[in-house]
C-alpha cells in the first residue's frame, strides 16, 4: 500500500480558476449552426380545461419558424414521463404525465404549446400571441383539504386525491402507553424552490442522415436521461448523447427528466433545426420541481428519566399534479425518523397527495431533513415536557453499538454520536452559555440554544436496495481509468460533477492508488459518448462513496495488470513484484525500479507476456454492500427580539463526521453550503400559492426569499473521524449533511429562546411576522393581551 | 425574462429629453439607474413604448450645499449621496439612509431622482423628502414633497417632466432611519426615520401605506413632552397599510409603532 499523500490533502479546487473567471461552459454557452430559440406556452391556471389553441396571430410574427402543441409532439415522443417506485413500491394512482398537455392542464406553469423562432426575443413576442381558451375547473391546492371527501380533485375523473397510503410499521399502542410523558406535534415542511444560480436548459441537435440525437442540458445524471429519452423518442442509447457541461446547481432537482427535457429534442427532429430553450428564472421557482412540500403528524413517548420509548409518525406529502420521478423518495423521511436514538417502538406511515401544484421531487437531502427535523424536534419536546437539558435526553439514548440494525430493516455502519456531541457542546461552551441565557432572562433577553444530532443515509447504494426502488437499474457506478503511453491517466465517471468538486478529489484518490503525479490526472464526466456504458449520476451525498470507490476499483485493477507486466520485464514472479508510490521492484532490489509510466509505455510495445493485451486500462463497477451514515451535532445559538419577531442567529457550530476525508477543503465547503440552505428552509424560503386562484406568489427572487452571505453568521466547523467499515476508503457523504442538521438546530434554537413564554413549537419558516404572531399569542394566554414591553 | 419591444433615445440635455418625451406621450419612460424599470420592464409589467436615457445629462450629477440647504441632483448616484463628505456634514440620515438601499451594484447604478419619481412606497428617500419638508425640483416647477407622493407610483409630474433636483433642509441633529427588512438587500419591511431639527422631532415611515407617511401625531406628542415609547404608540395612528407576503397589516402597524419608538432613542 502506498503512503497516502494525495488522500486528505487541503489543496484548491481546480475547476475552480475557470469557473470563477467566467470561463466556465454552461449550456446556454454552446451554441449549432441554424440554431432556433424555443420558448414554451403554459398554463396560467391550476387546473383547467384546454378548448381550444389558437396559433393564427403567432404564426405570423417575426422570426417564428414553427409552433407545437400535443398533436405535433405526439408523433415522435410516445409513452408517459417515468415514476420510480422508490420507498413507495406500490402506488395507488399515477397520473398519466405527458410532456405537454392534451386536455387538461394539472398546475400552473404545465406546457401547453412551444413556439421556435430565429432570435431568442421574437420566442417570448411570439408565444404571447397564442391564445389558448381555458375552461377553469375547481384547483386542489392544500394537501389537507385534498383528503377530504368532497374536495374537488387534482384530475377530473379521478376517485379521490390519494397517490400512495403506505403503511411500513403498523401503531402499536402497547408501547405508547409504557411511555411517562407523550408529546404530540405537527410539524409542517414547506414547499421550496431548488433555485440553482444556473436554470435549466436544452439544446438538441438531430442528424437526419445519422439519425442521431445529440443534447447539451444541465443535468445531474444524464445517462438516466439519455435512457429515458431513448425510450420516448424511440432512438437507440448509441445514436443519443447527452452532454451535461458545466452545471451551476442542481441540489436534486435536475435529477428527473422534465417537459423540456423531452419537447427541446422531437421539436429539433419536427423542424430539422438545431432547438436551444434556457429556463427563465420564473420558469424555475414556477416549474422545476420543489421540495419538501410535507406536514408530519408525530407522537413521541418516553419515560420519567428520558429513556425513549415509542416514536409514531405519519408523513402526509405533497406530490403535485404528477409523482414526481424521485418524488416518492421523500418517503424516506418515515425510514429515518428515529435519528441516532434507541426507541422501542416506532410506527411510520407514508400518504402521498395529489394537488394541483408542480410536483415535488428530491432537494437536497430529500426525506432526510425532514426526518432529522422531526426526530430533533421531538426529543426537545419530550426533554421540555420531563425539565430535561436537551443535551441529556440525547445523550441517554444515542444508538451506541454498531453495526445497528433499525426498526425498518436500515443497517447503520458506524458512528460515535455522543462524542460529536461533546465536541459540539465544547466548541459551543455549553455549559457557560447556558448560564449567560439563565442571566439574560432576567433581562428579557430570549437567546436560544438548539441542539441537532443528525444522522444520515447515503450512498446510494447497493443494487439489492436500489434496483428495486428505481424500477430495475442499480445505483451502482462506474469508473475507466486510461493510461496514456507517457504516463499520464484520464479517469472516465458516470457520476456528474456541478459543485462537488470531483475535477479535484476524485484525482486525489487516482493519485495515492497508481502513484502518479495528481497533475497528471484529468477527470472526465459529464457526456454519455465517454466512458463506460452507464453512469449513475450525483445526488445523495453517493459520488464519493459509490463513485470513488469506483475509481478506486478501476486503478486497483490498472495497478494489477501494471504489475504483470512489470514481473514480466523484471523476469521476476509476480509475487516478488512490489508496488510501492508508483514504483516497481522486486523484493529485495528496491534500487532498481519501474515508475508506472514505464510500465504504461512498455505496454503499446512489443513483447508482452503470453496473452496480455496492449495497453493499459480498467473499468469497474462498484456495487457498495451497505448504504453508508454520516453523522453529527449542529448548534445554533440565536436571539429573538420579541418586540418584533426577528431572529438574530448570533453562532452556528457544526461538528460532522463523514469518515474519512479525501479534501478537507471540500468537505468544508459542502458543509457551508449545506447549512446555509437549511437555515434558509428555517428562517426565509418558502413556495406560496394563493390557495384559491391556484397562482404562484413567490415567482420571483423578490418574494421568495433566498438569503445571502450577508444573512449568515460564521460557521464555526469542527469534526470527527469515524471510518465507514463499508468500503475500502472508509469514506462516506458530506453534500446534505449541513442541510439535514441545521433547520432543526435553529427552530429548537427559536423555540428555546421562546421557552418563557410557553411557546413549544414554531413552523418553518420562521419569520418574523409569524413570530411576532405566535408572541402575540403566547402573550394573550398569559396576561390577557398586554403587548409585549421591555 | 425578456422585455416586449421598445426605442431607446439618448438625451444629452434636460430639455432635449423633455423634447422626446413630449414626442412620445405617455407611453414613454424616463431611464436614469433603471434599478425599478427594468426589472419591472424584463417581468413584461411595465411595456413603455421608448426608453428616453438621460444617464449622459452629466449637470444633473451633483451634490451641492447651499446655506442651510442640501442640493442634490436627480442623476445622482446613491454611493456618491453614502460617501459624500458633504451629505455626512449637512444631513448624514441621508448618507445612512444611501447605504442600506439594495446592495453595491444597486448603489452603484440607483439614483436619488429615480427613486423619487417611482414614488415606491418602500423607497427610502421619499420619507426623508417628505418629514424634512424637502422640495422637488423638475425642469418647469418646484413641488413639496408633501404634494410629489400623491399614491402609489403616483406623482403631479407631466408625461414632457423630468425630476432635476431633491433640495433638502440642512440638519445635522440627533437622527436614526431603521429599515426592518429580512435580508441586507432587501426594501423595507416598514421603516422609521426620527430626525430632530431646530429643536423638534420629524418622524418619517416608509412602507406602511401608498406613500411616505410622516407621522404628525408622534412629533406633536414628543413636543408636548411625552417619553419616546408613549409617542410612538401612536406612529400607527391613522395607517391603513395593505397586507403583503412579508408582513400582515396589523404587523405592520405594530412595527411602525416599535421602529419608531427605537429610531427616537436610538438617534444620536
Amino acid at each position: 500500500m502506498a503512503i497516502t499523500t494525495m488522500i486528505g490533502a487541503k489543496i484548491h479546487r481546480r475547476e475552480d480558476p475557470r469557473l470563477v473567471s467566467g470561463e466556465g461552459r454552461y449550456t446556454d454557452d454552446f451554441t449549432r449552426p441554424g440554431m432556433v430559440y424555443m420558448s414554451v406556452v403554459r398554463s396560467p391556471h391550476a387546473h383547467a380545461l384546454i378548448k381550444s389553441i389558437d396559433i393564427t396571430a403567432a404564426a405570423k410574427a417575426p422570426g417564428v419558424v414553427a409552433i407545437y402543441t400535443h398533436k405535433d409532439f405526439a408523433k415522435v415522443v410516445t409513452g408517459t414521463m417515468p415514476a420510480a417506485p422508490a420507498f413507495v413500491a406500490e402506488k395507488k394512482q399515477i397520473p398519466p404525465r405527458f410532456p405537454i398537455a392534451e386536455k387538461e392542464v394539472a398546475y400552473q406553469g404545465e406546457p401547453v404549446a412551444v413556439v421556435l423562432t430565429e432570435t431568442k426575443y421574437q420566442a417570448l413576442d411570439a408565444a404571447n400571441l397564442i391564445e389558448v381558451d381555458y375552461e377553469p375547473l375547481p384547483a386542489v391546492m392544500d394537501p389537507e383539504r385534498a383528503l377530504e371527501a368532497r374536495s374537488p380533485k387534482a384530475h377530473s375523473g379521478a376517485p379521490d386525491n390519494v397517490g400512495w397510503d403506505l403503511t411500513y410499521i403498523p401503531e402499536d399502542d402497547s408501547f405508547m402507553k409504557q411511555a411517562d410523558v407523550v408529546v404530540k406535534q405537527r410539524i409542517l415542511q414547506q414547499r421550496l424552490a431548488p433555485t440553482p444560480m444556473e436554470t435549466r436548459g436544452v439544446l438538441a441537435e438531430y442528424s437526419k442522415p445519422d439519425q442521431a440525437m445529440t443534447i447539451w442540458m444541465s443535468s445531474q445524471n444524464p445517462h438516466f436521461i439519455r435512457l429515458f429519452l431513448a425510450g420516448a423518442l424511440g432512438i437507440p442509447e448509441t445514436r443519443i448523447r447527452v452532454i451535461s457541461p458545466d452545471v451551476g446547481g442542481g441540489f436534486g432537482s435536475k435529477i428527473s427528466p422534465y417537459s423540456e427535457d423531452y419537447l427541446v429534442p422531437a421539436a429539433a427532429k419536427l423542424s430539422g433545426r438545431p432547438v436551444k430553450w434556457i429556463e427563465t428564472r420564473t420558469e424555475s421557482i414556477q416549474t422545476t420541481t420543489h421540495g419538501r412540500g410535507q406536514y408530519f403528524d408525530v407522537e413521541a413517548g418516553a419515560k420519567k428519566d428520558g429513556t425513549l420509548v415509542a416514536l409514531k409518525v405519519t408523513q402526509y406529502l405533497d406530490i403535485g399534479a404528477y409523482v414526481g420521478t424521485f418524488g416518492a423518495f421523500q418517503a424516506c423521511a418515515c425510514l429515518l425518523s428515529t435519528g441516532a436514538y434507541n426507541w422501542k417502538h416506532v410506527s411510520a406511515r407514508t400518504v402521498g397527495i395529489l394537488t394541483n401544484r408542480v410536483p415535488t421531487d428530491p432537494y437536497r437531502g430529500a426525506g432526510r431533513p425532514e426526518a432529522a427535523h422531526l426526530c430533533e424536534r421531538m426529543i426537545d419536546l419530550l426533554a421540555g415536557a420531563l425539565h430535561m437539558d436537551p443535551a441529556e435526553i440525547r445523550r441517554k439514548n444515542f444508538i451506541t453499538e454498531f453495526p445497528h440494525t433499525s426498526h425498518f430493516g436500515l443497517v447503520y455502519d458506524s458512528g460515535a454520536y455522543e462524542n460529536a456531541m461533546d465536541k459540539a457542546m465544547e466548541m459551543t461552551g455549553y455549559e457557560k452559555l447556558r448560564k449567560e441565557q439563565e442571566e439574560g432572562r432576567k433581562k428579557g433577553k430570549y437567546l436560544g440554544i438548539g441542539i441537532s444530532s443528525w444522522i444520515e443515509i447515503c450512498g446510494f447504494g447497493p443494487s439489492a436496495a436500489t434496483a428495486p426502488a428505481t424500477g430495475g437499474l442499480a445505483l451502482v457506478e462506474s469508473a475507466q481509468v486510461r493510461v496514456f503511453p507517457t504516463g499520464s491517466v484520464t479517469v472516465y465517471v458516470g457520476t456528474h460533477s456541478h459543485g462537488q468538486g470531483h475535477d479535484t478529489t476524485f484525482p486525489q484518490i487516482v493519485a495515492d492508488t497508481l502513484g502518479v503525479p495528481y497533475d497528471m490526472i484529468e477527470l472526465r464526466h459529464g457526456d454519455t459518448a465517454e466512458g463506460p456504458a452507464f453512469g449513475y449520476g450525483t445526488y445523495g451525498s453517493r459520488s464519493l462513496a459509490v463513485g470513488g470507490m469506483a475509481v478506486h476499483k478501476a486503478s486497483k485493477k490498472v495497478v494489477d495488470k501494471a504489475k504483470k507486466l512489470a514481473a514480466h520485464l523484471f523476469e521476476a514472479a509476480e509475487e516478488d513484484v512490489v508496488f510501492d508510490q508508483g514504483q516497481f521492484y522486486v523484493k529485495g532490489s528496491p534500487d532498481k525500479r519501474k515508475a508506472l509510466g514505464e510500465i504504461a509505455f512498455a505496454s503499446f510495445g512489443a513483447g508482452l507476456p503470453e496473452g496480455m493485451e496492449h495497453g493499459l486500462e480498467a473499468v469497474a463497477y462498484y456495487d457498495p454492500s451497505n448504504f453508508v451514515w454520516p453523522f453529527g451535532t449542529h448548534i445554533a445559538v440565536v436571539e429573538v427580539d420579541v418586540e418584533t419577531g426577528a431572529v438574530d442567529l448570533q453562532r452556528y457550530i457544526a461538528v460532522d463526521d463523514c469518515g474519512n476525508i479525501i479534501n478537507p477543503m471540500i468537505v468544508d465547503g459542502q458543509i457551508h453550503g449545506g447549512i446555509a440552505q437549511g437555515i434558509a428552509q428555517a428562517l426565509y424560503e418558502e413556495v406560496v400559492y394563493d390557495d384559491e386562484t391556484g397562482q404562484l406568489k413567490t415567482g420571483t427572487l423578490i418574494d421568495y426569499l433566498v438569503p445571502t452571505m450577508n444573512e449568515f453568521p460564521n460557521f464555526e466547523l469542527g469534526r470527527t473521524i469515524t471510518p465507514s467499515p463499508t468500503n475500502e476508503l472508509g469514506v462516506k457523504g458530506i453534500g446534505e449533511a449541513g442541510t439535514i442538521a441545521s433547520s432543526g438546530a435553529i427552530i429548537n434554537a427559536i423555540c428555546d429562546a421562546l421557552s418563557p413564554l410557553g411557546i413549544k413549537h414554531v413552523d418553518m419558516p420562521a419569520s418574523p411576522d409569524r413570530l411576532w404572531k405566535q408572541i402575540q399569542q403566547a402573550h394573550e394566554h398569559s396576561n390577557g393581551g398586554k403587548e409585549v414591553r421591555k | 425574462m425578456i422585455p416586449a419591444a421598445f426605442e431607446y433615445v439618448r438625451a444629452s440635455s434636460v430639455d432635449e429629453a423633455s423634447k422626446l418625451l413630449k414626442k412620445y406621450g405617455e407611453d414613454a419612460k424616463v431611464l436614469a439607474g433603471g434599478h425599478s424599470l427594468i426589472p419591472l420592464m424584463r417581468l413584461r409589467l411595465a411595456q413603455p413604448k421608448a426608453l428616453v436615457d438621460i444617464t449622459g445629462i452629466k449637470e444633473l450629477d451633483y451634490i451641492k450645499a447651499d446655506g442651510s440647504k442640501l442640493r442634490i441632483g436627480a442623476l445622482t448616484r446613491h454611493v456618491e449621496i453614502q460617501n459624500s463628505a458633504v451629505v455626512k456634514d449637512k444631513l448624514p440620515i441621508l448618507a445612512e439612509v444611501a447605504s442600506e438601499v439594495g446592495d453595491n451594484q444597486v448603489r452603484n447604478m440607483g439614483t436619488i431622482g429615480g427613486v423619487v419619481a417611482h414614488a415606491d412606497a418602500a423607497g427610502d428617500y421619499p420619507t426623508i423628502a417628505l418629514m424634512l419638508d424637502a422640495e422637488i425640483v423638475t425642469n418647469h416647477r418646484t413641488i413639496a414633497a408633501k404634494d410629489f407622493f400623491t399614491d402609489l407610483f403616483t406623482t403631479p409630474l407631466g408625461a414632457d417632466e423630468i425630476v432635476t433636483e431633491i433640495v433638502f433642509p440642512a440638519a445635522n441633529g440627533p437622527h436614526k432611519y431603521i429599515k426592518f427588512r429580512r435580508r441586507l438587500f432587501d426594501w423595507a419591511i416598514v421603516g422609521a426615520a426620527a430626525q430632530k431639527i431646530n429643536g423638534d422631532w420629524r418622524i418619517g415611515l416608509t412602507n406602511v401605506g401608498p406613500t411616505p407617511v410622516r407621522a404628525k401625531a408622534v412629533e406633536d406628542a414628543l413636543k408636548k413632552g411625552a417619553k419616546p415609547e408613549d409617542a410612538a404608540q401612536h406612529a400607527s395612528d391613522g395607517l391603513n397599510p395593505s397586507g403583503d407576503l412579508r408582513a400582515s397589516p396589523e404587523y405592520k402597524k405594530h412595527l411602525a409603532r416599535v421602529l419608531t419608538k427605537r429610531a427616537i432613542e436610538q438617534a444620536k
